[in-house]
Parts: structure tokens; C-alpha cells; sequence
């Protein structure tokens, strides 16, 4: 009897393991942001619409989303509804990284579907994708006041992302609702 | 005799026909047209892009990789060893934007220490108890010589 039990308490503890493995693999196939919590990083950038550059320090002082997105990118076109009722609700203003774009597509794109964004940087090369560890589009950023990053949603932004990970997140200002 | 030396012959054959078809395929074959002046850097671009994750595809390294991004990484890659990075800047510099995920071979960390030691307490293990069911099986065999070990021996 007793010579049993060291096998069993062996398989029980291997069942135990991957059980815990299995009910975890799901979230696995979303990748951490190695960001979060850390400065977002740096970049100057040319405008897709407009004269200048755009540089993020410009946002000090105040919470900001970044959307990276393309039109080659078919989850993009999903979100974009959603996109466009964030940016009605006005609460935070959203920057768009058009990455890997052609930028007369980008443009159409705009033209069609309509603007969410208050301003929208060009990346051709991936140059600043690859500094915020961007994977696959569409990807979203939540960065605070202090311009550090909070959260990184990948894939298609809704309206339960929107509420339970970015504006749960946001700080509760007195007299606002919440 | 003759025969068997035939069939030897029949798997040195398909063991080199496996050899040419996959030195024929992609897998084998870099995806990467750019080669480094230095021979030696390109030695070891050559060894950290086959290291590192393609983030898009997950289970190919950035030199299978024809998606876009891994063509970007290698270019970093290429570019942070020209600006004379060590390797392990270069895997310092990718895993501080991607995380450990982009590493195929996973750091030790206290994170991953267990998946480093597992293999080998498991294999202690095994060999502790195979040597136990051994020792156990010789006493028993010295001490009652009756014991029947073999069902034929017992019915008969």
C-alpha cells in the first residue's frame, strides 16, 4: 500500500502542474508589454496630417492614449467604430501610429472611415514600434501624466476593453461622475 | 548478409536524401539577403537572429521569418552590432521592449529556475527509485529462492 503512495502523490502533483499550465495557455498567447510601468519611450515623428513633427513630451502633464494602427491590418477596420465613439467621448486625446503604412492609404483610410485621431505619427520603418515592443497591430497604450505606461491592449479595442482597462485605470477626479 | 547490407545501404540513402531535401528548404535557407562586411560579426548576427522570437509568428526565429517585423528586428540587430554592441546588449536592448518572450533560450531567473532544474532533479529522482526497485529485487531474490518470479516456474 505504502509503496503506492509516492507514485501517486508523483502523478497527483504532475496532474496538479499541468492543470495549472492548461487553465493559464490562453492568456499566453497575449504577450505582456516588457512597458508597463516604465517610461514610455521617446519619439519624434512626422505628422500624417498636417506640417511638423510630433513629439509625445508634448503630452506631459496629462493621460494619453496611442493606437497603433494600419490599413493593411483587418482587426484595425473592427475597432475603428469604437475608435471614433472614444474620440467622441472626449476623455483622453488619442494619438494613432500609423505603422508600416503607406501614408496616401492612411489618408483615405481617414477620409473614409472617418478621424478618431487628434494626431496621427508616421512610422514606415518600425523604428518606434520596435522601442515599444509593438507585435502586431492593432495595439493600444494607456500613458499617465508622468508620461509612464500603464497598460498595453492587443487586439481590437470594444467597448469592455475601453471601460474595465483604460478608464477603470484613469484617476477619479472630484466632482466627475465615477 | 547480402540483404541486410542492402537495407543499410537503403538508409545512408534516404538518411542523405532527408539532407539534401532539407538543405533545399526554406528552413535552411536564409530568408535574409543581407550579409555583414566582417565575417565575424556576421557570425554572430547570424547566431542572435536564430535566437531571437519572431513576435508575429511566435514559433520562428527572426531569420525564418519573411514577415515584415522580423525584417525590422534583423535590421536592428545589424545595426546595434555595427555600433559594436556585445550580444548580450543586443539580447539586453530586444528584451527590454518585447520581455523574455523574445528570447528563445530563456534566462535563469527565479522565474524560470524551476524549468532549468525540473529536468534534472526529475531525472535523480527516476534513478533514485529505478536503483531502489533494483536492490529491493536482488534481496528478495537472494533471501526466498522459492519466490516464484516466473508464472511457469509456479504452475509447474
Amino acid at each position: 500500500m505504502n509503496r503506492f503512495l509516492l507514485p501517486a502523490g508523483l502523478f497527483a502533483l504532475l496532474v496538479a502542474v499541468l492543470f495549472i499550465g492548461i487553465q493559464r495557455a490562453p492568456q499566453k498567447t497575449v504577450i505582456p508589454s516588457a512597458l508597463v510601468g516604465k517610461p514610455a519611450p521617446a519619439f519624434q515623428a512626422q505628422r500624417l496630417i498636417g506640417e511638423g513633427r510630433f513629439d509625445p513630451a508634448s503630452l506631459r502633464g496629462q493621460w494619453w492614449v496611442m493606437n497603433v494602427w494600419g490599413t493593411w491590418c483587418p482587426e484595425c477596420r473592427h475597432e475603428h467604430e469604437m475608435l471614433l465613439e472614444i474620440a467622441r467621448s472626449e476623455v483622453l486625446p488619442l494619438v494613432g501610429l500609423n505603422w508600416k503604412d503607406d501614408d496616401q492609404a492612411a489618408r483615405a483610410w481617414l477620409d473614409e472611415l472617418g478621424d478618431p485621431y487628434d494626431v496621427v505619427a508616421v512610422d514606415r520603418d518600425s523604428r518606434i514600434a520596435i522601442d515599444w515592443g509593438v507585435y502586431g497591430a492593432p495595439e493600444t497604450f494607456l500613458i499617465d501624466d508622468r508620461g509612464t505606461v500603464v497598460h498595453r491592449h492587443v487586439g481590437a479595442m470594444t467597448r469592455e476593453v475601453w471601460a474595465r482597462d483604460f478608464l477603470a485605470r484613469l484617476p477619479k477626479k472630484p466632482g466627475v461622475g465615477g | 548478409m547480402i540483404r541486410s547490407s542492402f537495407q543499410g545501404l537503403g538508409i545512408v540513402r534516404a538518411a542523405l536524401l532527408a539532407l539534401a531535401l532539407w538543405a533545399s528548404s526554406p528552413a535552411a535557407q536564409a530568408i535574409d539577403p543581407v550579409e555583414l562586411q566582417d565575417p565575424a560579426l556576421q557570425e554572430r548576427y547570424r547566431a542572435l537572429t536564430h535566437e531571437l522570437r519572431c513576435m508575429q509568428c511566435q514559433n520562428q526565429s527572426i531569420a525564418d521569418s519573411p514577415v515584415g517585423l522580423a525584417g525590422d528586428l534583423r535590421r536592428e540587430v545589424r545595426e546595434l552590432l555595427l555600433a559594436g554592441k556585445t550580444d548580450a546588449e543586443v539580447r539586453e536592448h530586444l528584451s527590454a521592449r518585447y520581455g523574455d518572450f523574445i528570447l528563445f533560450r530563456p534566462r535563469f531567473t527565479a522565474a524560470t529556475a524551476w524549468l532549468w532544474i525540473t529536468p534534472a532533479a526529475l531525472l535523480l529522482l527516476g534513478i533514485v527509485i529505478a536503483a531502489r526497485i533494483i536492490r529491493r529485487r536482488a534481496t528478495l531474490a537472494d533471501s526466498d529462492p522459492t519466490e516464484p518470479d516466473d508464472r511457469g516456474d509456479a504452475r509447474a
